[in-house]
């Protein structure tokens, strides 16, 4: 029987609430198929499935929220028997503990019998009492709160759990990975002058954009540096594919990053594809899980205003994120010749646990070759 | 058509791909992508509207044609004559 958990969407992601099954047991699924909707501080996602097989028991109930790695649903793999509906697994139920937040929470006893009486959850509410502890009057004022219309605040809500999300990887980032950092200047006369050409052939549709070369340039220079494509958990764990995680700014606060999957695989057509898919539905925070949870590095691109130099906080358990700042008119010397070039700023934030500048050296120059040989990106 | 017309759709275009912008407080020499915040993403799929909207194609040459609301609107009605 395979588990199938409550994916992890993130490093800072510890819980979600279950709010809808999109599948009933005997229904079969597929890999890629959305089988929940989950929310988390992220917004509602979408949960896919990575396996095959027929859907079992569903153990988690909507409206419930629980924890990473809680198992959520029993999945029959379609190698093994159909299951026998006169042999109900008694000892699988057992198993099946899906724990509830609420136990972690520090309340009254009396805070907590007004809370089951009025239906609050005690997780959502922040405490007052000694020691953070949640009283009888948080509980109450929670109860009132809920039963006030909320649909204005929604997306105040919504950018402040994004806002804590973000927070809560950033500290984990600070706080555990030695960042360094390498800073390159690449001149984007050709690259940009390429684009145009080919932009030229496009319809107005079908144009790019500059940050695609970059991103493609990224994936290539990664095949050529595997040890940037990696996680760090107790040792360097390279990863088999090239997933880009493309930060998105939302206009509210915070920051989306979804995953362009198999970046390296991709044309500059397809690559521009994915992020015109993906950055409307990053803004209206419609992600799917796999967006959210599978990029091997991440890319940030501050090419909107004038800054120059982006020194990024890498996003854990990656180790590595390279930064973009604006192409901007410099004045560019090239042998023993003056001039003006639209300058790129590049820069690479890495882990030193996991890799040392010699590496990161190594990934910009390869970085900056893919970048000035754009017919061959 | 008339400047208003065109600005009222210039303003619907701009609501549709950036909803939480108030396009109708725009100036007439504002620059548009500065002052409502709208990335080199959200620009092209602005141009590409205006492409769908009007039918004209507008090259990258022209960029620098359309920065304020003024300059588009005058854009756009030549390009429409």
């Amino acid at each position: 029987m395979i588990e199938f958990c409550m994916p992890s969407l993130g490093a800072d992601m510890e819980a979600g609430t279950l709010r809808e099954w999109l599948v009933k047991p005997g229904d079969t699924v597929k890999r890629g198929d959305i089988i929940a909707v989950v929310e988390t501080q992220k917004g509602l996602i979408d949960i896919e499935v990575f396996d095959e097989g027929t859907i079992d028991q569903l153990v988690v109930k909507e409206e419930e929220k629980v924890p990473v790695g809680t198992l959520m649903a029993l999945i029959a793999s379609t190698k093994e028997a159909v299951v026998k509906p006169e042999q109900p697994e008694v000892k699988t139920a057992e198993k099946i503990i899906p724990v509830s937040l609420t136990t972690t929470v520090k309340a009254s006893p009396l805070a907590r019998r007004v809370a089951a009486e009025k239906g609050v959850d005690l997780a959502d509410i922040k405490g007052t009492g000694e020691g953070g502890a949640i009283t009888k009057e948080d509980v109450e004022k929670a109860a009132a709160a809920q039963k006030e219309p909320v649909k204005e605040e929604q997306p105040t809500m919504a950018a402040e759990g994004i806002r804590m999300a973000v927070a809560a990887a950033m500290s984990k980032s600070n706080r555990e990975i030695p960042h360094y950092y390498l800073e390159t200047k690449v001149d984007m006369t050709l690259p940009l002058a390429w684009l145009s050409e080919a932009n030229k052939k496009r319809t107005v549709k079908q144009r790019l954009l500059p940050v695609v070369l970059l991103v493609k340039a990224v994936a290539k220079a990664l095949a050529d540096v595997p040890d940037l494509n990696a996680y760090w958990d107790n040792g360097l764990q390279r990863k088999d594919v090239i997933n880009i995680g493309f930060a998105i700014s939302l206009r509210t606060g915070g920051v989306m990053i979804p995953a362009i999957h198999l970046a390296d695989k991709k044309t500059l057509d397809e690559l521009m594809a994915s992020l015109n898919d993906m950055i409307p539905r990053a803004r209206a925070m419609k992600l799917r899980s796999s967006e959210l949870s599978d990029s091997t590095i991440t890319i940030t691109s501050l090419g909107e205003g004038n800054v120059e130099t982006v020194y990024g906080v890498i996003y854990p358990p990656q180790v590595a994120l390279v930064g973009f700042g604006s192409i901007i008119e410099q004045p560019w010397a090239e042998q023993g010749m003056l001039g003006v070039r639209p300058i790129l700023t590049v820069t690479l934030a890495a882990d030193h646990r996991a890799t040392d500048g010699a590496t990161g050296s190594r990934f910009l120059v390869a970085f900056n070759e893919h970048l000035q040989k754009p017919d061959m990106l | 058509m008339t400047e208003q017309a065109i600005k009222q759709t210039v303003f619907q275009l701009l609501k549709k791909i950036a909803p939480d912008t108030a396009p109708e407080t725009l100036q007439p020499d504002d620059d548009i992508r500065h002052t409502l915040e709208i990335d080199s993403f959200d620009a092209l799929q602005f141009v590409v509207a205006l492409n769908e909207n009007y039918g004209i194609e507008i090259p990258e040459e022209d960029y620098g044609k359309i920065i304020t609301l003024r300059s588009l609107i005058n854009y756009i009605k030549e390009k429409l004559v």
